[in-house]
């Protein structure tokens, strides 16, 4: 095992053990947390594969941005473990239904890669994670997708505004 | 043991250079701490702390001994783990913005060639960014784990307060960004010792906004609505008592000194002593010149922010949300267009 794969191991676990707490911990606050020490585990991933601006903007989005939002209205709201409401039979039917599609998907997906068997992992190397390909990347190959997407955030930017007037 | 194959002088002079600068920025905040009374008493005519030690210089370590000393008390309803856990990431937060500051040019010990500046990434402006944006999770933990409406307000402000002016902050740093062609502080601090001008010439109004947002970011007046005493009582360390208050209110004064750092790194030339030819002396003297000039860069600015805090009353909330909405971001994109617009010409 070289410091690489130890790294990759040891940020995995990390992964897996918070997305877990994120799904057992009983008070909604607790679950946030343990969700951006999820979101810390995947930039050092992106790091290892030398995205270094995906991780920082990872951090800066997710665990920066949303999650203090997410925070902010479970504050608001004040949920408490005890006064849960109980789910009617028709939700957690619709709930496994839902789950149950999305682990098929899963499985699907983990399937597929048993092509990769025996393939070593690019770590630390090539440069397109770098700030500066990157750039040249969206700018002059992805140019058009990347102008719709922004067009797409900034009608999201304004809808939230025209629905926060009401 | 491939284990081992990395190189050990390596991680030891980091590790090294992490502690003389994490204990540098502790020793520097404790007597911050006393600029501040010291400023504050110039401001308002009065003579300030002075019994301990000579011009009350062990005031400070006064201060410490008798926060260290006092009682902790974790109110009976209030959330144990979060509670601990608020001041230590408010700590961690503010601390972590050091790594990417570029202290002076490099050093030669023994031989060895050691870079002032813990990790020179390529996205180090992003990384403080990120660093910055995480700052208010600690307020807003410790605010929420006190169980207690006056900290929770107080959080909620604090948290709302910071996104508000990152957005202004961030779109100051695309602009500087668009005229140094990078991220990495260093290559920043460099294009200005090597350039005829400090950026503070090609980025003002941009300065202006960081600036501004700084103040907002550090919780400092005229921006202290989350400490706002005649409004909330205390804010969201009202429940804190002993060290894990001093933590909170050290916080505060680290993230000064990494705000001044950043400002004179970003906009000021940094470790670049203006009219002085680094090359004439020796790379060690240069780099002390070069360490001595940048504290001296960071206590002006440490200043320029006490003397706002004891010149300005504290604004009103919806003040403080229309100055960062309706005009902060409004003149960053003003000044993202007009940097565009002259790059664009010098094309």
């Amino acid at each position: 095992m070289n410091t690489l794969e130890i790294l990759f191991y040891a940020l995995s676990a990390f992964a897996i053990v918070s997305a877990v707490m994120v799904l057992i911990s009983k008070n909604p606050i607790h679950s946030v947390l343990w969700l951006i020490l999820v979101f810390f585990a995947i930039s050092g991933h992106y790091i290892l594969l030398n995205a270094q601006f995906l991780a920082i903007v990872n951090i800066i989005v997710y665990a920066g941005a949303i999650m203090v939002l997410f925070l902010f209205v479970i504050m608001l709201m004040n949920v408490k473990k005890d006064k849960e409401p109980q789910k009617q039979n028709l939700i957690k039917f619709i709930g496994v239904i839902a789950g149950g599609s999305f682990l098929t998907l899963l499985i699907a997906l983990v399937k597929q890669t048993s092509q990769l068997q025996g393939k070593t992992v690019l770590l630390k190397e090539g440069t397109i994670g770098l700030i500066h390909p990157l750039g040249k990347a969206l700018f002059s190959d992805y140019v058009v997708p990347f102008e719709i997407s922004s067009v797409l955030f900034l009608s999201a930017m304004v809808g939230a505004v025209i629905i926060g007037k009401k | 043991m491939t284990l081992l194959s990395f190189d050990w002088a390596f991680i030891i002079e980091k590790l090294i250079m992490i502690a003389i600068i994490v204990f540098a920025s502790l020793g520097i905040a404790l007597y911050t701490t006393f600029g501040e009374r010291k400023v504050a008493a110039i401001l308002q005519d009065r003579p300030g702390p002075s019994r301990a030690g000579p011009f009350g210089l062990l005031q400070p370590l006064a201060d410490g001994l008798k926060l260290i000393s006092k009682e902790e008390i974790i109110p009976t309803h209030a959330n144990k783990w979060l509670f601990i856990l608020g001041p230590g990431l408010a700590m961690t937060a503010s601390l972590m913005t050091c790594a990417v500051i570029p202290w002076s040019t490099a050093v030669d010990v023994f031989g060895r060639h050691v870079a002032l500046q813990v990790a020179d990434v390529n996205i180090g402006l992003l990384y403080v960014f990120a660093v910055v944006s995480m700052g208010v999770y600690g307020i807003m933990i410790g605010g929420w784990a006190s169980n207690n409406k006056f900290s929770l307000m107080s959080a909620l402000r604090a948290a709302s307060q910071a996104i508000s002016y990152e957005l202004a902050m961030g779109l100051a740093l695309i602009a500087l960004l668009m005229t140094t062609g990078s991220l990495s502080l260093k290559t920043i601090v460099e294009q200005q010792v090597a350039g005829n001008w400090w950026n503070i010439v090609y980025q003002p109004l941009g300065f202006l906004l960081f600036f501004i947002a700084a103040l907002a970011e550090c919780n400092r007046t005229p921006f202290d609505l989350p400490e706002a005493e005649n409004e909330l009582n205390f804010g969201y360390h009202q429940e804190y008592s002993s060290m894990k208050l001093g933590f909170y209110l050290f916080a505060e004064y680290i993230n000064m000194i990494m705000s001044s750092a950043i400002m004179a790194s970003m906009y000021f030339g940094g470790y670049d002593l203006p009219f002085f030819n680094e090359a004439s002396v020796a790379p060690n003297i240069a780099a002390l010149i070069g360490v001595g000039t940048l504290l001296i860069k960071i206590v002006l600015f440490i200043f320029l922010f006490m003397w706002i805090r004891w010149t300005i009353p504290r604004f009103r909330y919806d003040q403080l949300m229309n100055l960062g909405w309706k005009t902060m971001i409004p003149l960053a994109l003003f000044n993202l267009l007009l940097t565009g617009a002259v790059i664009l010409a010098k094309l």
